[in-house]
């Protein structure tokens, strides 16, 4: 009977405690910079994609919600002819990020997606492409990657020394 | 009484017994967050008040379904049994000098009798739905309400022995020196823990035990008849607390303020004790709470009595 009585007081001091609820509109929630939340592609710093439309996010996605198509552009470099994530379907796991060879796909600490209209979820790549490095700054695909594009022959790239002539004996 | 006056208070305690009975729906919701470290419906209206009306929006719109198997007269009469006999009972509580709809001079027995009505509501509920859940919960109400209701009976016996009389009027005005909370704290005590059991609150919400009954005895309703049913236990807690108030804390008296103020903000101290209740005790088990109610507190009632009745032929 006595704890009944305490527990009846306790809990009437709980009106005094600070509230534990987040008011969300006005107060946003303190997201970590790791938040797996909506989907964008990102550019390398001189301004070129990098996505090189290698399909691995599309095969490595759980819910077959990313669709693309490959092509290349008058260098030899590959890119997608359109790239399109239905976000009725994401289930926001990551693992296109984690595919990802390029560091082109990247999910970003925003969840606030809602729509009206469920098409309005299906994102195009002008939707999807920010025009900045997302989270890796400092890298870019083909100017580490060993193959030749149109402005930079084999062995041009960086920490990369000039291909060996198989049918030289010198040294 | 002249018969224009007795009109206006009439439908005056209807609605007023209505809105408290509505506003209860977001008074619980607001005082259930205060006490569980949130906020509660904040958004809708100055302090999300109109939460009401949306409630009511929702529960009046939604599919009003009855199950092909259940027993559809019964089915449909049960949720009303409820409604009107606690409504009725509403009729007897004198909320201030002459307010009050009828000043019946067996005024605390019609207020047992038409509160012991109310149980054939949630028996035939959970009859006609033909489920095995409701059936048990129906069960439970029965079994807890023939528990309860003999101490709750006894219980206010003693202040009708004090007082002299069954009229609550004349109950009210026996209290103008000493509240009976005094005297007759232990009568209050049984008469509040029976008054929850009537209600079928927590923590003596056995009849519709969530965790094992689904949703007991309202398991099969929908819509409105489930919002007459929680209608029901809203309007019976606000007539316990009132009679609470009515038989123990000197009803309408008070200094300073206007009697019925006095009234009215006590009645609201004692749902927002119920309402604390529910925040803060679990649920017992079943056989618990009948031992409880028959091996504890209807001895402790019939000591009541005895100690009163003593009393008052000693020295009264």
């Amino acid at each position: 009977m006595w704890s009944h009585l305490r527990t009846i007081w306790l809990v009437l001091l709980h009106a005094f405690r600070k509230r534990e609820t987040v008011l969300y509109p006005e107060v946003k929630p303190d997201i970590p910079p790791r938040w797996r939340g909506r989907i964008i592609l990102s550019r390398d710093l001189d301004g070129g994609e990098r996505c090189v439309a290698c399909y691995l996010c599309a095969v490595a996605c759980p819910v077959a919600c990313i669709s693309l198509q490959a092509t290349e552009d008058e260098h030899g470099r590959r890119y997608p002819a359109f790239f399109r994530i239905n976000f009725s379907r994401c289930i926001f796991c990551g693992y296109c990020e984690e595919a990802c060879p390029t560091y082109a796909i990247q999910l970003t600490p925003d969840f606030e997606m809602g729509e009206y209209a469920r098409q309005n979820l299906v994102y195009e790549k002008e939707d999807l492409l920010i025009s900045g490095p997302g989270k890796y700054p400092g890298y870019n695909y083909y100017k580490v990657a060993g193959l030749a594009i149109g402005g930079k022959g084999k062995g041009e790239a960086e920490d990369e020394a000039p291909p060996v002539d198989v049918k030289n004996l010198l040294p | 009484m002249n018969g224009q006056g007795s009109l206006v208070i009439i439908f005056g305690v209807l609605i007023a017994a209505l809105v408290v009975a509505g506003g209860n729906i977001w008074l619980e919701r607001r005082l259930l967050a205060l006490w569980q470290d949130r906020y509660g419906p904040n958004r809708v209206g100055p302090f999300g008040l109109f939460q009401v009306f949306a409630d009511m929006i929702k529960i009046i719109t939604k599919e009003d379904w009855i199950p092909p198997f259940a027993d559809k007269q019964v089915f449909v009469v049960a949720p009303g049994i409820i409604v009107v006999t606690v409504l009725c009972a509403y009729a007897v509580i004198p909320f201030a000098p002459g307010i009050e709809v009828s000043g019946l001079d067996i005024g605390i027995l019609f207020f047992l009798g038409m509160s012991s009505l109310g149980v054939y509501s949630v028996a035939l509920g959970g009859w006609s739905s033909d489920n095995k859940y409701a059936l048990i919960g129906g069960l439970r109400a029965i079994a807890q309400m023939l528990g309860y209701e003999v101490y709750m009976g006894l219980s206010v016996m003693g202040v009708v022995m004090i007082a002299g009389s069954f009229h609550l009027r004349e109950i009210v005005e026996a209290q103008e020196n000493l509240w009976f909370c005094i005297p007759q704290c232990l009568g209050l005590v049984i008469f509040i823990i029976a008054g929850i059991a009537e209600a079928r609150r927590l923590p003596f919400d056995l009849p519709e035990a969530e965790s094992e009954l689904v949703a007991g005895f309202h398991t099969e309703y929908s819509a409105m008849k489930f919002g007459m049913f929680f209608l029901g236990e809203y309007l019976g807690i606000t007539l316990i607390s009132a009679m609470i108030v009515t038989l123990f804390f000197g009803g309408w008296m008070g200094p300073w303020l206007p009697p019925l103020i006095w009234f009215v903000l006590k009645t609201f101290f004692f749902i927002g004790f119920f309402i604390l209740l529910r925040a803060s005790l679990p649920r017992p088990r079943y056989d618990q709470l009948m031992a409880w109610g028959w091996k504890l507190m209807l001895p402790l009632a019939l000591v009541n009595v005895l100690v009163t009745g003593g009393y008052l032929l000693a020295w009264g």
